[in-house]
């Protein structure tokens, strides 16, 4: 039996007594490649803050490596990238290594310091996505397809076992995109890592994802790919022919 | 020269020099949290609410500073508690404090009978009416805010950056952030003795956006504001006291001077490296 990651139960989470998300139960096991989608405003993002403990459910819970969402602590499994880019302060004086750097404090015990094998760490990941040239750099004098790849850096440097990642392709080149999902990918079928990948482009994300969660503030999918391709209820949902550039896509 | 010496010799000048120096560094390191934080302003609003703690304090003939620090504190935790709970934002939610902090001063001092000159001193500081135990609390909130600096750098740097993302991280975002807006509390209380309540923010702001200009990283920007702010502080008392001007005016506009030195220096050298 494979191991459970994460468990949501019956899970409502409501703003300005609105339901954004209503009685939402789905597993998620190790090595799961999961594409969130829906449309904007679906609670996509909702979902994510309230795994990460973000946002309190009304009713329901999700359980997280076994503990309850609202009192995360194994912080050092998880990695998360935020979505909004347009949120960093361009002005901030801060360099692409000291910014990665902050990807492994969840690792380390009081006194949180950066070390020699930290550094190496650093480099390697920097390497990777081929920034390595830029780690003595401002963030802020970077291109907007830059610092969107120093701040997916700042994730994966920690090698957590679940990776939360909202929409992080937004701000990358065709090129750069290809190159950070077959990364991905590789840390998916390699190192076993789980994979939560938010998006809207449903369009493009069965290239990648093994599972699909549709999300219209409640489940409307959740599935394999096969069985989303098969699925009659999707075809009604989508129409045959969108559901059909779907899974053309994904072969 | 000889009046250089003079003025060197005298123990007012050297309880200037000290708490000012010290509370300079403090006021930088904090500064560059608030501004990159978008909280600059809190330091105007403490200031204004200092205002009301030295009122209450000059009517009940206690020692102002003693009343101003608790009153201060309690209001920066107003201030977090309203972004938190009532979900304002943070320029409304100083704007409310910082109000309510005039207010409370302006009954209290017509309760009092009027202004006094002591409470003018408050307003636009006199630091050479700087006392020795003021002194003491300088360099020991300095020596303790270095200490928690050192301590928490990393986990103040990920907050500062990026709080959701520091929060994945296992960093307890609230202890941070009240740890500093408590420590800024007391700051702007004892800043008010060198500068005074109306230029506060000032001396909390331009160090740090002055730093920012030609800083290459976070730290170099926090090493920056303190050499900044320290260096404004020893020339603003020498010139005050040589062209017999106020003093926190003085070291307000030496801060300012630098600012501009610093900004004609990097537009130029940004022209020679673009050559």
């Amino acid at each position: 039996m494979s191991t459970k990651i994460i468990t949501a139960e019956n899970l409502t989470v409501r703003y300005n007594s609105i339901n954004v998300l209503s009685n939402i139960s789905f597993k998620i096991s190790k090595g799961d490649y999961i594409g969130l989608v829906g449309p904007n405003g679906s609670g996509k993002t909702t979902l994510i803050k309230t795994i990460l403990g973000f946002l309190k459910p009304v009713s329901g819970y999700v359980r997280v490596f076994g503990e309850d969402s609202l009192y995360l602590s194994k912080w050092d499994k998880i990695g998360y990238l935020p979505q909004r880019m347009s949120f960093y302060n361009p002005r901030f004086p801060t360099t692409v290594e000291e910014i990665v750097s902050l990807g492994l404090l969840s690792k380390k015990s009081f006194p949180k310091r950066i070390n020699k094998q930290d550094i190496n760490a650093i480099n390697k990941i920097l390497e990777l996505l081929g920034i390595a040239n830029l780690k003595k750099k401002l963030f802020g004098e970077l291109s907007i397809g830059q610092q969107q790849r120093v701040l997916v850096a700042r994730t994966f440097v920690n090698e957590p076992e679940l990776l939360i990642l909202d929409e992080p392709t937004t701000a990358l080149d065709p090129e750069i995109r290809e190159s950070f999902f077959s990364f991905l990918q590789e840390l998916n079928s390699n190192k076993n890592t789980t994979v939560i990948l938010v998006t809207h482009d449903i369009g493009s994300i069965g290239k990648y994802a093994l599972k699909l969660l549709y999300l219209d503030k409640e489940i409307i999918f959740y599935g394999s790919f096969d069985e989303f391709c098969k699925s009659e209820k999707m075809s009604k949902y989508f129409g045959a022919s969108a559901q059909h550039i779907i899974c053309h896509r994904h072969v | 020269m000889s009046e250089i010496f003079e003025f060197l010799s005298y123990s007012f000048t050297h309880r200037a020099l000290l708490a000012g120096s010290f509370i300079a560094i403090t006021c930088s390191i904090l500064g560059v949290q608030l501004v990159l934080r978008r909280m600059s302003l809190i330091g105007d609003g403490l200031a204004h609410v200092t205002f009301s703690g030295i009122a209450l304090g000059l009517l009940f003939g206690l020692y102002p500073l003693y009343i101003a620090i608790p009153v201060v504190i309690l209001s920066s935790i107003g201030i977090l508690k309203l972004i938190e709970k009532v979900k304002l934002y943070g320029d409304s939610a100083i704007g409310i404090v910082s109000s309510l902090g005039v207010a409370g001063g302006v009954i209290l001092t017509s309760i009092a009978g009027g202004f006094n000159v002591d409470l003018l001193s408050f307003l636009f500081g006199n630091i050479l009416a700087v006392s020795i135990v003021d002194v003491f609390i300088s360099i020991a909130l300095t020596i303790l805010i270095l200490i928690f600096i050192s301590l928490y750098y990393n986990e103040i740097f990920s907050v500062t950056f990026d709080e959701e993302f520091a929060k994945t991280s296992g960093i307890n975002t609230k202890k941070i952030n009240t740890t500093l807006v408590v420590m800024t509390a007391v700051t702007v209380v004892l800043a008010m003795k060198i500068v005074g309540i109306m230029l506060t923010s000032a001396f909390l702001i331009l160090p740090a956006v002055s730093a920012f200009q030609i800083a290459k990283s976070f730290k170099n920007s926090l090493l920056l504001s303190s050499l900044i702010s320290v260096i404004s502080v020893i020339l603003g008392i020498f010139t005050s006291f040589f062209l017999n001007l106020p003093s926190g005016a003085c070291i307000i506009l030496l801060n300012f001077i630098l600012f501009c030195l610093i900004f004609v220096f990097r537009h130029y050298s940004n022209l020679l490296s673009g050559m």
